[in-house]
């Protein structure tokens, strides 16, 4: 351990609350129960006051004594503060009074919302000595890895399931990052990945920097909250692959509340999963408190985890808050993408889309009533996810370079010819 | 006969650092009494008191989870692998 842990107290696990010294290390050992970060909020209380945050730069580490760094972040320091956009022309398209979009397509450095909880990874494995970063990724995850490991010099490996999208696998090469696709799907990876992790010194993200990596995910509701003026939202949307993004939404909410920064309004957290890998919808809706698992089969590779390891507590959020879950098809992802295209011009990948697709879905059934207002977290890219519309967004009109030709097209086409 | 456990490092302080443990049984179920009877306490880490496999243990048989197969009735025969994995956060 480092003389200092900052804001951090130890780690302690959820299910029987035996607290562990601040290391690489995820799982109690005796019930194999998640280990999270305690952090000391009266110290919290005295130094993250709004009038100091006023001054600090606009980054997810304006909400730096939240998260799980002893010093000062080292890598990612640019990550976050992505818009928060009032989506009105969504709005209507969704059928509710109000909907805002928390654009993390264009967090940087690799568009995802990822490089939020690998900042904070990241940044944490460099204060405990590591030299070499590791992952098991459905593809952002890997992107960011290797982006942020190459910007921080250090060593990458990244694993993900053979069958991802090319843009996606591409963009992990790019960064000279060692990838090592597998045969199988995103739980297979999981399972090898956290086998090897138990054989080599490497800090993986998401095994044993898992305590350290799942709080990044919190950045994103303080900044929502603040860039709502303190309010928290009345309904959140936010996608699920295994569980994390939306526990930690939720977490970091309540934070806020404790902390006296935002009112306790009661803000509600709805999750989305593509209907060909529901594991967690498919529970919420039938009324369960755990989950069984499924293999994936949908578009929304970023979102195929068919063992969430975070299921179980996400069920746990979306019931307490008073939250709902529902999950769309393949057609349904891609429509809901178009949407958010056509009427807010963001290209945001099927995870997105799933959000947005579920959305209306809870509209629809009241659950989210339409006179309230709404959050949906925007997690990725479009342009990582080109595969998923090829074919679906119809063609250019190829012509010759000659006015005659463009004559005859624009007399034949009746979106134009409206005008 | 015999089927290869292998052990994840939060319990092998529990097995000696063993990584491997050779099983003779016939059920996933009947292995972990097995394992039991060689490293007392170990039964306790992996079966909470209902007699259920704890909410955060994954156990597999050759690369399947055993929620896929037949649970803790899952045979095992010579040769299988089996490994027991606690979950772990999304990608
Ligand atoms: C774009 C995108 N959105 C959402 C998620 C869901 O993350 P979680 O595993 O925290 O539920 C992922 C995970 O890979 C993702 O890539
Ligand atoms: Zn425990």
């Amino acid at each position: 351990m480092s003389k200092s842990a900052g804001f951090m107290r130890a780690l302690k696990c959820r299910e029987c609350g035996r607290e562990y010294p601040l290391e690489a290390t995820h799982v109690c050992e005796f019930d194999f129960g998640p280990l999270e970060v305690v952090y000391d909020y009266d110290k919290i209380r005295k130094s993250m006051t709004k009038a100091a945050l006023a001054k600090r730069p606009e980054t997810m580490w304006r909400f730096r004594e939240l998260l799980p760094v002893a010093d000062d972040p080292t890598v990612g320091t640019r990550v976050g503060y992505t818009p928060l956009i009032k989506a009105d022309r969504l709005a209507k398209w969704l059928g509710v009074r109000e909907a805002w979009l928390k654009n993390d397509a264009v967090n940087y450095p690799t568009l995802s919302f990822k490089d939020r909880v690998v900042s904070v990874a990241l940044s944490r494995a460099k204060e405990l000595g590591f030299k070499t970063v590791a992952c098991a990724s459905t593809g952002n995850l890997a992107n960011s890895v290797a982006a942020n490991a190459a910007s921080a010099g250090l060593d990458a490996i990244v694993f993900i399931p053979a069958d991802l999208e090319e843009g996606k696998i591409l963009n992990s090469l790019i960064y000279g990052a060692r990838v090592v696709s597998i045969r199988g799907h995103y739980d297979e990876v999981n399972r090898l990945c956290a086998e090897i992790a138990g054989k080599y010194g490497w800090a993986f993200v998401n095994v044993n920097m898992r305590p350290y990596y799942a709080e990044g995910s919190k950045s994103m509701a303080y900044e929502i909250a603040e860039q709502l003026d303190w309010n928290l939202p009345q309904h959140t949307v936010v996608p699920m692959a295994s569980g994390s993004l939306l526990t930690k939404i939720h977490k970091g909410y309540q934070e806020l509340i404790q902390l006296g920064l935002a009112r306790d309004t009661k803000p509600t957290v709805h999750g989305a999963q593509a209907t060909g890998c529901s594991p967690i919808s498919v529970a919420f809706k039938q009324g369960m408190d755990f989950f069984k698992p499924v293999k994936p089969d949908t578009i929304a590779k970023s979102l195929a985890i068919g063992t969430p390891a975070d299921g179980f507590y996400a069920l746990k959020v979306m019931k307490e808050t008073g939250g709902a879950s529902d999950d769309v098809t393949d057609d349904e992802i891609r429509e809901a993408m178009s949407a958010v295209a056509e009427c807010e011009g963001i290209f945001t990948e099927t995870a997105g889309g799933v959000t947005v697709g579920v959305a209306k879905k809870l509209v629809a059934s009241g659950k989210i009533p339409a006179e309230d207002s709404v959050v949906l977290c925007i997690t990725g890219n479009g342009l990582k996810t080109l595969d998923a519309v090829q074919g679906h967004v119809g063609k250019p009109a190829e012509i010759k370079p000659s006015l005659r030709e463009f004559e005859q097209l624009i007399e034949s086409d009746n979106k134009i010819k409206s005008k | 006969m015999a089927a290869t456990i292998r052990i994840p490092t939060p319990l092998r302080k529990l097995t000696n650092e063993q990584e491997t443990v050779e099983v003779e049984s016939a059920t996933v179920g009947a292995a972990i009494d097995e394992l039991e009877g060689k490293f007392p306490g170990i039964k306790e880490r992996l079966v909470s008191e209902d007699g259920e496999v704890r909410r955060f243990v994954n156990v597999y048989v050759n690369e399947e989870d055993i929620r896929f197969l037949e649970s803790q009735a899952t045979p095992l025969k010579d040769g299988d692998d089996v490994s027991i994995i606690p979950a772990i956060a999304g990608g």
